[in-house]
């Protein structure tokens, strides 16, 4: 059981450390622009199809579910800053965050560390390049850059997704319907969201690197990390979420 | 002393020793073979000079300077001068084999375009496989792959090369055009050498001296002549082994 804690301990410092060193690398140059370009482009291609299926899906079934509920209090016009409160505040960026782990965290975790085993990092480090930057830090921008882009896409098939349910449902005007659901929102439902949709994606990258980088064990070892890493990532943003939000709500309200 | 200088190196892995106290001299211009048997540690003692492992304790030299402990720009710097080819040519997986060898090139920014482009030529007819240039990684053979590693080591035009088993993989008739060809670009470049490798023939072309690696020490030195004379009992058994 001791064993377990200061396991626990070792890996919180050692990401902690990873992380870090990727802040601290960002900041320095050489930038590696290109790859960071790179990156954006084929995670961001790579999660787009999944990430706007699941802002559409959001919209809609929390439209289904709400009317009734703000019905039984006669509050049916609310519909629309219902969704697009609780799509701003918290189901947007958690949900998005939560799909990209899977399809992007698991993604870089399992290419680093075939890199690793296969000693193309080495290759690198041989050629005179520094690998951390050159693979870590470059991946770590991309995710951190990415998300906020997926979450605002996210939040805005999701309001389209509730104007398809609520069409279905009554008759109600496009006009009237994005009104209500853009003037609901307040400056401080979006910023903080937007915050906290770069941190997850800084935990998604510095996770995910992480747990490829320092692959070891072959390539049995690639499979546990990219477990690894989605199960991680997942809970340390869940975790994540929950300190934030009592915090955006004891500063802001 | 050498343009190689490695003195009571030591390297253990959990507490396992492999280099218990490795003393090699290479000089300047010269090919040094190390033969061993296999997980001895000659892999790791090649990364290890250049950097890739950190030693427990020794000193290694590389023209005059030292490698342990020393500063990772610095690192970063004494590699590019360096070149190596890996055992399992480590191709890079996300770039076809004209990226794989431009990739060093264009990361120093020493030459235009067209020069690249040039290299790259050269390099692929040195190592036969011109017909290959488009091809990725995963769509090569073992032994192709071998030799475009060995290509993209060379590309930079390195003072000194680290070859782990550089004909492993390959047919005898490759394997010996692949001997002849670094001994050729050691003569042309006055490269400084380290090969390790289990082929006696490759040995026998691209060798000045060679060094058997065994229990952590090297337990021979000398010219493949000497060896052949040796008294040692490893040593004969390898050679009868050969
Ligand atoms: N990163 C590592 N962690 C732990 N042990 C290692 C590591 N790298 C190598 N070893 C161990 O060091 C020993 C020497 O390995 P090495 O790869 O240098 O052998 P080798 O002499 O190159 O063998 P071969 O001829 O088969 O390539 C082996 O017992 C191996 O298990
Ligand atoms: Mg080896």
């Amino acid at each position: 059981m001791k064993a377990a804690y200061l396991r626990f301990a070792g890996l919180v410092g050692n990401t902690t450390g990873f992380a870090w060193r990727c802040l601290r690398d960002a900041f320095r140059p050489p930038y590696e622009s290109k790859e960071i370009l790179k990156h954006l482009d084929e995670l961001g291609a790579k999660s787009l199809p999944l990430v706007g299926t699941t802002g559409l899906m959001i919209g809609l079934i929390i439209a289904i579910q709400s009317r009734p509920v703000l019905a039984r209090f006669g509050a049916e016009m609310y519909v629309p800053a219902m969704v697009s409160i609780s799509v701003v505040r918290e189901l947007g960026p958690i949900l998005t965050a939560l799909m990209v782990t899977g399809r992007v965290g698991s993604g870089i975790s399992a290419e680093l560390g075939s890199m690793r085993v296969t000693e193309q990092i080495d290759a690198l480090e041989v050629s005179g390049i520094n690998s951390f930057r050159y693979l870590v830090v470059t991946r770590v921008i991309a995710c951190t850059l990415l998300l906020p882009l997926l979450t605002g896409i996210v939040d805005v098939l999701a309001i389209l997704g509730a104007f398809v349910a609520a069409l279905t449902e009554t008759h109600v005007s496009a006009n009237l319907f994005f009104h209500s659901a853009v003037y609901s929102l307040w400056l401080r439902d979006i910023i903080p969201a937007i915050l906290k949709t770069v941190v997850f994606g800084f935990i998604i990258g510095v996770i995910g690197c992480r747990q490829g980088y320092t692959v070891t064990g072959g390539t049995a070892g690639v499979g546990h990390a990219s477990t690894n890493a989605v199960v991680t990532a997942s809970l340390l943003i869940l975790f994540t979420d929950l300190v934030l939000a009592k915090l955006t709500v004891l500063l802001w309200g | 002393m050498g343009m190689i200088d490695i003195r009571h190196l030591q390297i253990s892995f959990d507490g396992v020793p492999i280099l218990r106290d490795v003393n090699l001299t290479v000089e300047k211009g010269r090919t040094l073979v190390i033969l061993g048997t296999s997980g001895t540690g000659k892999s790791v003692l090649l990364k290890n000079i250049i950097g890739l492992i950190a030693a427990d304790s020794g000193s290694i030299r590389i023209g005059g300077e030292e490698i342990i402990g020393m500063d990772p720009e610095d690192l970063y710097k004494l590699r590019r001068r360096m070149g190596y080819l890996f055992q399992g040519a480590a191709l890079y997986d996300w770039m076809s084999v004209r990226g794989n060898l431009e990739f060093p090139l264009r990361r120093r920014e020493l030459l235009d375009e067209g020069e690249i482009i040039a290299r790259v030529t050269e390099q692929l007819r040195l190592v036969g496989l011109e017909d290959a240039i488009d091809k990725m990684p995963s769509q090569l053979s073992g032994g192709m792959r071998k030799r475009i590693g060995l290509a993209r080591a060379l590309i930079t035009r390195p003072e000194i090369m680290l070859y782990d088993e550089p004909t492993t993989g390959l047919d005898p008739i490759t394997g010996r055009d692949i001997s002849h060809l670094i001994q050729h670009l050691q003569e042309q470049h006055t490269l400084t050498s380290i090969a390790v490798t289990h082929d006696i023939a490759c040995a026998r072309i691209i060798a000045d001296r060679v060094a058997i690696l065994d229990k952590g020490v090297i337990c021979f030195e000398g010219t493949l002549d000497d060896m052949s004379g040796s008294t040692d009992t490893f040593v004969k058994r390898f050679i009868a082994a050969a």
